[in-house]
C-alpha cells in the first residue's frame, strides 16, 4: 500500500533579547551555570514577573512577517507541572489568548513549485532551564543550571499541512530564515536557539482521515529533524503493516546514537492545570505599536529574494540560497556592489566561501574573510589580474590571514601575464623548442587539431609559472598555428 | 511608653522626650517579658534593631527625619527580610533566609523604623486561627484560651499586647480584618495593587494585599503613609498618587452615606456582636452620618468562589517549594519523586496541604469549568454588586466577623466551619476593594470589630470615618488585663 | 459529593504530596466537605456575567529590555538544599 506522511510542527524560537522576559537577567550563553539566574528566575519566594517590552516586540514583529493576526489582547497562563528545570512548578506561557494568530509561511519546493503553510498560532513563553546529567557530579545526582531559565520563547504552532520530509524540512528552513532575517532570533541552532517538536502521522494515500500521530519533541537541527521524521514514519508503516495500531505518545530521538524511543507513559500522564497567571495582566498591544513596528520591520526572504533576482540578475535558485539567512544576504550585497559582479559573487559566496564556513562550522557573520576582501579578490578576476584558479589560491591564503589580496598575489607571484608582447614572445619559444608537436599538430585531421592544443597550453603555462593569461594564450596560439598550416 | 500611639511616639521622638534606643529597648523587654504568655512573635531581631535605632537618633538629632523614623514595629513573617529568616509560619521555609527585602519592609527601612523581628502566623497564610502555624498557635491577649484570630494572629496579638505600638500584615480574605477585631485593634487591608507585593511570600496573588495594624486609625493612616507605594517590580501594583492618609482624619463626616448590607446581618451572626455592631451604627449616626440599607445579594456566594479561587492560586504559588532551590528538603531520598512528595509532606502542614489538593482539584481537566471558570464569574458578580452599591453610597459598615474570639480547637475537624469565620470580609477580596476594622465593643470580655468598606483607593475617607468614630469612642484605648 | 480514593491519589501525584494511608479517609472526608461547599457555586446565574474587568485594571506595564541583575549564585546557593560546581543538585533525574 502506499502511504502518505502528514507532518505537523511546533517550533521553539528564543527570541534575541539582551534580558529574560519577566525578569532583567542577561541571557547570554555559555556563562558559568546559575551566573545568570536571578531571583525571579530561581522562583525564589515573594518575587514577581514584570514583561520585557522586546519580547512582545519581537513576537508582533514575527506575526507581522507571517501576515498573521495579531492579538492585541494577550493573557499568559500558568502550565503547571513539576521538574527540577521549572523553578516556579509552572510555565508561564499562552494558551487561550496568544499574542500571534493565524497566519502562513510559503515554502519552495525542489521542483520551483510553492506551498503555503499555515500557522495556527504562536505564543510567548518562558523557557526551562538545562538538567546536567554527565560530568563531575555526586554520585546519583543530576545538576539544574538556571541561566535558560526565563529566555523569552515563541512557540509556533503550525497546521498538519505538510505532506513530506522535505517540505517540513523546507518549512523550517524557511521559518529559521524569517526569524533570522527580521532579527528576532540569532538562530544558532547549536545553542538551542530553535528547536523542533515534530507530530507525525501517516494514512493510506487518498485518504482525507487523519491517522494517529505522535510528537517527537526537542530537535536542535535540521538534520536531527529530518532523521527522526524519517525514523518515525518507517516505523508507523512497520507497525500499521504488520496489524498493529500507533499508540498517541511523545518520544525522544537521540541524533547521536540515532535511536528514537517512546517516553514512559508515567512521565507523560499529565494534566496541566492551565489558568490565567494572576501576577500578569493581560498584555495590549496598541494598533501604534503595531504600526511602528510594521514600518520598521526588516526585508522579508521572500521579498529579498525576488529583489536579488532583479537587481542582481541571479536565478531564482540562487537567490533564494542567498537570500535565506540575513547575515549571508548581507555578505553577499557587500561583495556584489563592491566587485561589479553580483554573479561570481554569488558563485564565490555559495561556493568556496560557503564550504569554508561550514567545515570551520562558522557563520557568515564571522567569516575570516571579510566581504570587503572577498571583493577585492573578485575585483583582480574581473580585471584579469589573476584567474579563478589562481583566485582558489589567494582565497586560501586570505583564509588563514596571510594580508590583502594584493599582498597575497605579490607574495606568492601569482600575477596573471596579460601583456600581449611577452605572451607572444613565450608561444613563439614554446613552439619552437617542440617542433615534433607542431609538425604532429599541422599533420593532423581538423577534428583531432583541438585536442592538442592542449599539450602545448601545458607547456605554456609551466613556462609561464602559470601565470599567463589563458584565454589571452589560447587565441594567441590559435593564431600562430593556424599560421603554419 | 508601650501605651503610646504611633502617633505619641512620632511626637516624642522627634520632639526628643526618649529616644529610639529607649523605646526599642522598651520594646524588646516587653517582648522578652510577655511572648511567652501569647507566642506572637517567632523571630526578634535585637541587635539589628538596636543598631537601627541608633541610626534613626541620629537623623532625628539632625530635625529632619521623617515621621515614622526610630519607631519600633514588627513585619509579619510572610515579608521576606533580607538576612532574617522569613519562615511564613512553615517549616518548609525555617531555614529560609532570604538575601533581599519585601518592597514593605524596604519602605520602612528607608524611612528609618526599627524592625523588633517577625511575628507568628498560620502556615503560608491560611487559616483563621493562627492554629496551622508551625511554630505553634499564638494566643489572644483579651482571653489566652482563645485565638487570636488569622492569619495574621501575631502582628494583631503582638499590637494588642502593646509588644509593638503597630505591625505589617497581610489580607487575602480577611487576614488583617478578623485578627483585627478578635484581638480589638484597628487593621486596614488596602485597594487591590495599592501596597507593593514584591516580596510578600504569595498565597492567592490575586486576593493578598498587605496593610497595616495598629491600635488606632490614626495609627493605620500613619503606616500606610509608608507602606503604599508604586513599585515597578509588581505588575499588579497600581500607578496612582499615594495621597497622605493623616491629612484627612479630622474631615467632618457628618452627610457620608453609610450602607448597611442587610446580608450581613443574617442567621449565624452572634447577638452579642450584633449589638455591638449596631450600637456604633448609633454612635455614628449621632455623628451625622447617613445610614442607608443595602442589599449585596450574592454574598453567600463569596465563600464558596474564594475556596476555589484562593486554593487555585495557591496551589500553583506554593509549587515552587520543591526541595531544589531552598527551603526544606527531605532527608534521603530515594529519588526524584520522593524527594518531592515527602519534602512537600513533611514541609507543610495538614491546611495547605488540604488547600492544594483542593487548588488541584479545581483547575484539573473536568473541573476546570464548573469550578474555576464558574467561580471567577461568581467573582464578577460580586464585585458588580459593590459597584451597584458605590453608586449610592460612601461607605459600607457592617461586622467583621460574625462571633468573638473562639477557643483553641473549637473548629477543629471540619475546615467548612473555619471558613465561614471569613464571611463578611472575603467578599471585599474578591473584588479587590479595600477593608479595615476598628474596634467597637465587648461581648463576653472579648473585643467586636466593626467593619468598613470602602471603595476603590478610598482608604483617606474610611481612616476618617474610622478615626472620627475613634473621637467618640474608647474602644480602641482598652487593653486586656495586665497590660496598662 | 464524596471525593473518590482514586481521585484524591490524582491529586497527590498532580501536587507531589504523599497521603498516608492511614489518613487517607479524613483526606477525602474533608476535602468532600470543602467542595460540598464550593458546590453552592452551581446555583448561581451567571448569564449576564461579562469578562474581567475591574475599574480601575489597566493592562500590563512592560519593562525596557536592559540588564540590571548582576550574578549574586553564591548569595542564592548558600541558602540551597544542596549544590555541587554551581550546580543545584537533586536526586538523579530519569532520562
Amino acid at each position: 500500500m502506499n502511504w502518505e506522511t502528514v507532518i505537523g510542527l511546533e517550533v521553539h524560537v528564543q527570541l534575541a533579547t539582551k534580558t529574560k522576559i519577566f525578569s532583567a537577567a542577561s541571557t547570554s550563553f555559555g556563562a558559568e551555570p546559575n551566573t545568570q539566574a536571578c531571583a525571579i528566575d530561581l522562583a525564589m519566594p515573594g518575587t514577581l514577573p514584570v514583561l520585557n517590552e522586546q519580547a512582545v516586540h519581537y513576537a508582533v514583529m514575527f506575526g507581522l512577517a507571517i501576515d498573521a493576526e495579531i492579538g492585541q489582547v494577550s493573557v499568559f497562563e500558568r502550565k503547571n507541572y513539576f521538574y527540577p528545570d521549572l523553578p516556579k512548578g509552572y510555565q508561564t506561557t499562552q494558551l487561550e489568548k496568544p499574542i500571534v494568530g493565524r497566519g502562513a509561511v510559503g515554502i519552495q519546493l525542489a521542483d520551483g513549485s510553492t506551498k503555503s503553510i499555515r500557522i495556527h498560532h504562536a505564543h510567548l513563553e518562558e523557557d526551562a532551564g538545562k538538567s546536567v546529567h554527565e560530568g563531575d557530579l555526586p554520585l546519583g545526582s543530576s545538576g539544574v543550571d538556571l541561566n535558560r531559565a526565563g529566555t523569552p520563547l515563541i512557540e509556533i504552532v503550525s497546521e498538519p499541512d505538510m505532506r513530506s520530509i522535505e517540505e517540513a524540512v523546507a518549512f523550517a528552513k524557511k521559518l529559521h530564515s524569517i526569524v533570522t532575517s527580521i532579527g528576532i532570533c540569532d538562530g544558532e541552532m547549536s545553542q538551542g536557539s530553535m528547536r523542533f517538536d515534530v507530530n507525525v502521522s501517516v494514512r493510506p494515500m487518498g485518504s482525507t482521515e487523519l491517522g494517529t500521530r505522535t510528537e517527537t519533541k526537542n530537535l536542535n537541527s535540521f538534520k536531527f529533524m529530518e532523521e527522526a521524521i524519517e525514523k518515525e514514519v518507517e516505523r508507523q508503516i512497520d507497525v500499521i503493516e504488520d496489524g498493529g495500531t500507533i499508540r498517541q505518545e511523545t518520544r525522544l530521538y537521540n541524533g547521536d546514537t540515532k535511536v528514537a524511543k517512546a517516553m514512559r507513559s508515567k512521565e507523560e500522564a499529565n494534566d496541566y492545570r492551565y489558568f490565567p497567571c494572576p501576577d500578569l495582566l493581560p498584555v495590549i498591544v496598541s494598533d501604534d505599536t503595531i504600526e511602528a513596528l510594521r514600518r520598521a520591520l526588516p526585508e522579508l526572504p521572500d521579498a529579498r529574494q525576488a529583489r536579488f533576482v532583479t537587481q542582481y540578475a541571479l536565478s531564482l535558485y540562487d537567490a533564494g540560497v542567498l537570500s535565506s539567512d540575513a547575515s549571508i544576504a548581507s555578505f553577499f550585497e557587500t561583495v556584489a556592489n563592491s566587485c561589479g559582479n553580483p554573479k561570481l559573487a554569488a558563485n564565490w559566496a555559495m561556493g568556496e566561501l560557503s564550504a569554508a564556513l561550514n567545515n570551520a562550522g562558522l557563520g557568515f557573520a564571522d567569516s575570516p574573510v571579510s566581504a570587503e576582501q572577498l571583493a577585492e579578490m573578485i575585483a583582480r578576476i574581473v580585471d584579469s589580474s589573476i584567474s579563478g584558479k589562481m583566485a582558489k589560491q589567494v582565497f586560501e591564503a586570505m583564509w588563514q590571514g596571510e594580508g590583502n589580496v594584493d599582498d597575497i598575489i605579490d607574495a606568492k607571484g601569482l600575477k596573471q601575464v596579460s601583456d600581449s608582447g611577452a605572451l607572444e614572445k613565450i608561444v613563439t619559444d614554446v613552439l619552437e623548442a617542440n617542433p615534433a608537436m607542431v609538425e604532429d599538430f599541422v599533420s593532423s585531421d581538423e577534428n583531432k587539431r583541438k585536442k592538442k592544443l592542449g599539450g602545448f597550453m601545458g607547456q605554456i603555462m609551466k613556462v609561464s609559472k602559470g601565470q599567463a593569461n589563458p584565454q589571452q594564450v589560447n587565441q594567441i596560439l590559435l593564431q600562430k598555428l593556424n599560421e603554419l598550416l | 511608653m508601650h501605651n503610646y500611639t504611633i502617633a505619641e511616639l512620632v511626637k516624642g521622638l522627634q520632639s526628643k522626650q526618649f529616644s529610639s534606643v529607649e523605646l526599642t529597648q522598651h520594646f524588646l523587654a516587653r517582648i522578652r517579658q510577655f511572648n511567652d504568655q501569647y507566642n506572637a512573635v517567632i523571630t526578634v531581631t535585637e541587635d539589628q534593631a538596636l543598631q537601627v535605632a541608633q541610626l534613626a537618633d541620629q537623623r532625628l538629632a539632625t530635625g529632619s527625619a521623617p515621621a515614622l523614623c526610630g519607631v519600633p514595629l514588627l513585619h509579619k513573617d510572610i515579608f521576606c527580610t533580607k538576612g532574617v529568616r522569613t519562615s511564613c509560619g512553615s517549616k518548609m521555609l525555617d531555614n529560609f533566609i532570604p538575601p533581599y527585602n519585601a518592597t514593605v519592609v524596604e519602605n520602612f527601612e528607608q524611612t528609618g523604623a526599627v524592625m523588633l523581628g517577625k511575628t507568628n502566623m498560620d502556615e503560608f497564610a491560611m487559616g483563621s486561627s493562627n492554629e496551622t502555624s508551625f511554630y505553634g498557635p499564638v494566643k489572644n491577649p483579651w482571653a489566652t484560651d482563645c485565638v487570636p484570630g488569622g492569619s495574621s494572629g501575631g502582628s494583631a496579638a503582638a499590637v494588642a499586647g502593646r509588644l509593638a505600638p503597630g505591625a505589617t500584615a497581610t489580607d487575602t480574605g480577611g487576614s488583617i480584618r478578623q485578627p483585627a477585631a478578635l484581638c480589638g485593634i484597628s487593621g486596614l487591608k488596602p485597594t487591590y495593587g495599592r501596597v507593593s507585593r514584591w516580596g510578600m511570600i504569595a498565597f492567592a496573588s490575586s486576593l493578598d494585599q498587605a496593610g497595616p495594624m495598629a491600635r488606632t486609625a490614626e495609627d493605620c493612616a500613619l503606616l500606610l503613609n509608608c507602606m503604599a507605594s508604586f513599585d515597578d517590580k509588581d505588575s499588579t501594583c497600581v500607578d496612582r498618587e499615594v495621597p497622605d492618609y493623616s491629612a484627612s482624619l479630622n474631615k467632618p463626616v457628618k452627610g457620608l452615606r453609610i450602607g448597611i448590607p442587610k446580608e450581613y446581618f443574617s442567621e449565624g451572626l452572634h447577638p452579642g456582636t450584633e449589638a455591638a455592631v449596631k450600637k456604633a451604627l448609633t454612635d455614628l449616626e449621632a455623628q451625622g452620618v447617613e445610614l442607608v440599607e443595602i442589599s449585596l445579594p450574592n454574598s453567600d456566594l463569596s465563600v464558596p468562589a474564594y475556596y476555589v479561587i484562593a486554593p487555585a492560586e495557591a496551589s500553583a504559588n506554593l509549587s515552587r517549594f520543591d526541595g531544589v532551590k531552598y527551603g526544606y528538603r527531605c532527608e534521603n531520598p530515594k529519588d526524584l519523586q520522593d524527594m518531592y512528595c515527602r519534602t512537600r509532606s513533611e514541609g507543610f502542614g495538614e491546611e495547605v496541604q488540604r488547600r492544594i489538593l483542593i487548588g488541584t482539584y479545581c483547575l484539573s481537566a473536568g473541573y476546570y469549568d464548573a469550578y474555576y471558570g464558574k467561580a471567577q464569574q461568581v467573582r464578577q458578580l460580586i464585585e458588580q454588586d459593590f459597584v451597584k452599591a458605590f453608586a449610592d453610597v460612601d461607605l459600607i459598615v457592617g461586622p467583621t466577623c460574625p462571633s468573638p474570639a473562639f477557643k483553641f480547637g473549637a473548629k477543629g475537624d471540619d475546615p467548612v466551619a473555619m471558613y465561614l469565620e471569613d464571611i463578611y470580609t472575603i467578599a471585599t477580596n474578591l473584588a479587590g476593594l479595600p477593608g479595615m476594622s476598628v474596634p467597637c465593643g465587648m461581648v463576653e470580655g472579648k473585643p467586636v470589630g466593626l467593619q468598613i468598606i470602602g471603595n476603590y483607593f478610598d482608604e483617606a475617607r474610611m481612616l476618617n470615618l474610622a478615626h472620627q468614630f475613634q473621637q467618640v469612642t474608647d474602644w480602641h484605648t482598652q487593653a486586656p488585663e495586665g497590660i496598662l | 459529593m464524596i471525593i473518590k480514593r482514586e481521585e484524591i491519589e490524582k491529586l497527590a501525584t498532580l501536587s507531589r504530596i504523599s497521603i498516608d494511608e492511614k489518613t487517607i479517609t479524613d483526606v477525602s472526608e474533608r476535602l468532600s466537605s470543602v467542595l460540598n461547599l464550593v458546590d453552592q457555586l452551581q446555583t448561581a446565574n451567571t448569564d449576564s456575567v461579562q469578562s474581567i474587568s475591574r475599574p480601575f485594571q489597566v493592562s500590563q506595564r512592560l519593562r525596557a529590555d536592559e540588564i540590571t541583575e548582576s550574578n549574586q549564585r553564591d548569595a542564592f546557593q548558600v541558602i540551597a538544599p544542596a549544590t555541587d560546581n554551581g550546580l543545584f543538585t537533586v536526586p538523579k533525574m530519569i532520562d
